[in-house]
């Protein structure tokens, strides 16, 4: 299968080239930073009383997330820069042209690229979630309440990202696609933000400039299902307030819908197909 | 049977015309060269050949397929002239990769043969990263050749070779000539071009300028004669070998039949001209190239 090819062919691009040490160091240095700041939080007193369970299990799940937040991160800037040079660079270097005149077609090379790209960025997703879970687990005794399907959003989120970066990266310049699906995640989470204190609020249309920005680019709509999946639902109901309901951008009130992901399913489908279009008819 | 067969191709890039009509084909078992000055067409139209491209108009039957199907380019090798191959994977696993994706069965020996064949058997292990752009440009023959290709595209193959290289490439021409693999060649070296090719297409701004074979191209021989002392009559009398042209005492006598040449000089000599040099040649494809951009503009 020459899908698979191209799948292993990335895989081995992006292991032999400096991103996956660099992700592997910007890991490490999170999650041990993680582990220091849980660590501190059990042991030291707040304001000098102990932290009841409730309230350890609910600061828990929001510097969780915060902390898982910085990991989707370094996932999506990593595989937005993998997903980059991966057309634009290859077709701007000449390297496309030995490849793209076997008789293969490009759709084949894109959507080969694509599965290697997600399996890397799932695979990070994965161990780093997994590892930074049991640092969690030893320093607090929090353990997510959804682990697989939050970990599995977080991949899916990294997926849309990259296929995103994928289509620019068939459009305009390597180093240009990469910013521009970076600085349209960032702008993305920032609307899921302006919306949740919109919902917070009560003012319907704040709240819909998030769910909008959700509907038009899936990682900010994934991220909040993802978040949703790791907290403590019971210390979040004990809690209440504005901030559950979306105020805090750390703490999700949404739980995943089956709409809402059959949409991003589709919309990747969609952005997919638009850049093996682009791609075919582009000339070299 | 064509190798590749074009028809009235045509591309523009914005306002600017790169290929207006050009219409060429290569013979299964030929080696075509491609010439023309910079900005021509000729890479363009490769591009097109090998479906890189897509022509505003025209047609192109590559190996008996239209080139819209990927399988008509299974068995075709090319080496672009911009050349660049991963440079995270070594000369071997490149060649590895090539051989997959054109669905051929060569054996690792074959393999390491074409990366000796282009001398590159003690590198096979290296990344290309580490390669300089003469051994990369090395590589992409080797990528070229490697899966026992019916037609082979070279663009610019020597651009980047030292003259032992050419050599090598000049060799690697011959043989594929020999065994009957069709070769287009595009190339800047208009000796290489009249080594190996059997007919040559000049391309000038998008349109096919001259073609034909060397000898259609280069037409007849031609004398050159060194002279001293030359009338009116002697003057006449080569007029009559042939067309003559004049450059001080240099005479040059086109499209003369070797056979008139002992007795046009004994008659030159019995007209009283000092004769000093007597040289036939022919016509440099050069020359004649030179001569049909020339007339064009």
């Amino acid at each position: 299968m020459i899908v698979l090819t191209f799948a292993g062919l990335t895989l081995r691009e992006a292991a032999r080239r400096k991103v996956l040490r660099a992700l592997a160091v910007l890991t490490v240095v999170l999650l041990a930073l993680s582990a220091w700041g849980f660590h501190t939080l059990v042991t030291r007193e707040f304001d000098g009383a102990q932290l009841t369970s409730g309230e350890l299990r609910l600061i828990a799940s929001q510097l969780l997330n915060l902390v898982m937040f910085g990991l989707s991160l370094i996932a999506a800037l990593g595989t937005a820069f993998l997903a980059g040079p991966t057309v634009a660079g290859e077709v701007e270097s000449g390297t496309a042209l030995a490849i793209l005149a076997r008789p293969i077609r490009r759709s084949t090379v894109l959507v080969g690229k694509w599965l290697g790209l997600v399996a890397f960025g799932g695979g990070f997703v994965a161990l780093a979630g997994l590892a930074q879970f049991v640092i969690v687990y030893v320093t607090t005794g929090y353990w997510p309440s959804g682990p697989v399907t939050g970990l599995a959003l977080l991949a899916f989120q990294t997926a849309v990202l990259l296929t995103l970066g994928l289509l620019f990266s068939t459009l305009i310049s390597p180093m240009a696609s990469g910013v521009v699906a970076v600085g349209l995640f960032g702008a993305t989470w920032i609307a899921g933000v302006v919306g949740g204190v919109g919902r917070g609020l009560g003012n319907d249309n704040v709240a819909a400039v998030g769910t909008v920005s959700q509907i038009l680019l899936p990682t900010d709509g994934l991220w909040r299902s993802a978040m949703y999946a790791f907290q403590d639902p019971a210390a979040l109901l004990g809690f209440g307030g504005p901030a559950v309901r979306g105020g805090f951008p750390f703490l999700s009130d949404t739980p995943l819908t089956w709409t809402y992901l059959a949409w991003s399913v589709v919309w990747t489908a969609l952005v997919l197909g638009l850049a093996a279009l682009v791609l075919r008819r582009r000339d070299l | 049977m064509n190798a590749v067969w074009t028809s009235g191709l045509r591309k523009r890039y914005r306002k600017r015309t790169a290929v207006d009509g050009v219409s060429c084909s290569v013979a299964r078992g030929e080696v075509l060269g491609l010439l023309g000055p910079n900005g021509a067409g000729k890479t363009t139209v490769i591009k097109m050949m090998l479906g890189l491209v897509r022509p505003d108009a025209g047609e192109v039957m590559l190996l008996g397929r239209p080139v819209g199907d990927p399988r008509a380019r299974a068995k075709v090798g090319y080496l672009p002239e911009l050349f660049r191959y991963q440079p995270w994977l070594s000369a071997k696993e490149v060649l590895d990769l090539h051989v997959r994706l054109a669905g051929a069965d060569v054996p690792d020996g074959e393999r390491r043969d074409t990366l000796g064949l282009v001398g590159l058997a003690d590198r096979a292990r290296d990344r290309v990263g580490g390669f300089s752009k003469g051994m990369q440009q090395r590589l992409g023959l080797a990528v070229a050749l490697v899966a026992r290709p019916e037609f082979v595209v070279l663009d610019e193959p020597t651009s980047a070779l030292d003259p032992v290289g050419r050599a090598d490439v000049r060799d690697i021409l011959l043989s594929l000539k020999e065994r009957g693999v069709a070769v287009l060649l595009n190339s800047h070296l208009i000796g290489e071009v009249e080594r190996v090719c059997d007919r040559v297409v000049i391309l000038d701004r998008g349109r096919v300028a001259a073609s034909g074979t060397l000898a259609e191209l280069l037409g007849g021989r031609e004398l050159r004669l060194r002279l001293e002392k030359v009338t009116s009559e002697a003057e006449e009398r080569l007029r009559r070998a042939g067309p003559v042209n004049r450059d001080g005492d240099l005479f040059t006598v086109v499209d003369l039949d070797a056979a008139l040449i002992p007795e046009l000089v004994a008659d030159l000599v019995a007209l009283g001209v000092r004769v000093h040099s007597v040289e036939p040649g022919r016509v440099s494809l050069e020359d004649r190239l030179l001569d049909i951009l020339g007339s064009e503009r």
